[in-house]
């Protein structure tokens, strides 16, 4: 039984990395492809994790799997943030469809940020 | 389930690819920032998997050293773009 949950979850692991890369390399913009790329693929991995913890059960290896997920769950989101500003202060424009872009209006508004 | 996990890694192998694709013809700096971000997130499923086909301890140790490091070297790109900017 636990074997069937745990294949289960790699491979729901693996479509979402699949599909998180095809956004990676379809999509047009960078803000847009980093919102996809890394939100699927930080999903895909952490399942690829919890499944491989529960295929191998509660030894050494099971709990640095955990341990594991732990750690990309926490720095992945961070590095994006910092992508994503790092990317604006460099200055790739927003592409054409974008209709808003609070983060420029903060950034006029002095006391407001 | 050897078979599986021997798909599942190539499976992988194909994100991997998809990744360098854009690492190769990305328009700007920060969409290789990116993709380097994701290979490095995706390797780490890859040598988890690894650890479950050979049955050896020490890939899942290869697998935490790999996101941290891979984690640090993206915060340290996204920084030095932000100092950067186009016009300079």
């Amino acid at each position: 039984m636990n074997e069937y949950i745990g294949v289960a979850m790699v491979i729901v692991g693996l479509a979402f990395d699949v599909f998180g890369c095809v956004g990676l390399v379809r999509l047009p913009d960078i803000y847009t492809r980093l919102q996809a790329a890394t939100k699927c693929v930080t999903l895909g991995t952490c399942m690829i994790l919890i499944g491989i913890a529960i295929l191998t059960g509660l030894n050494a290896t099971g709990v640095k799997a955990l341990v594991c997920m732990a750690f990309v769950l926490i720095t992945s989101p961070t590095a994006a943030h910092a992508i994503a500003r790092g990317a604006y202060k460099f200055g790739v424009k927003l592409e054409e469809p974008t209709v808003v872009d609070r983060y420029a209006e903060t950034q006029t508004d002095e006391g407001r940020s | 389930m050897e078979a599986f996990l021997y798909t599942a890694l190539g499976v992988l192998v194909a994100t991997s690819y998809m990744c360098l694709y854009r690492i190769g013809s990305g328009p700007t700096a920060p969409d290789r920032t990116v993709a380097i971000d994701i290979l490095g997130t995706s390797l780490v499923g890859f040598c988890a998997l690894l650890c479950l086909l050979t049955g050896r301890d020490f890939y899942m140790n290869v697998a935490m050293a790999w996101a941290l490091l891979s984690f640090i070297g993206t915060i340290a790109l996204a920084k030095h773009l932000e100092g950067m900017g186009f016009d300079e």
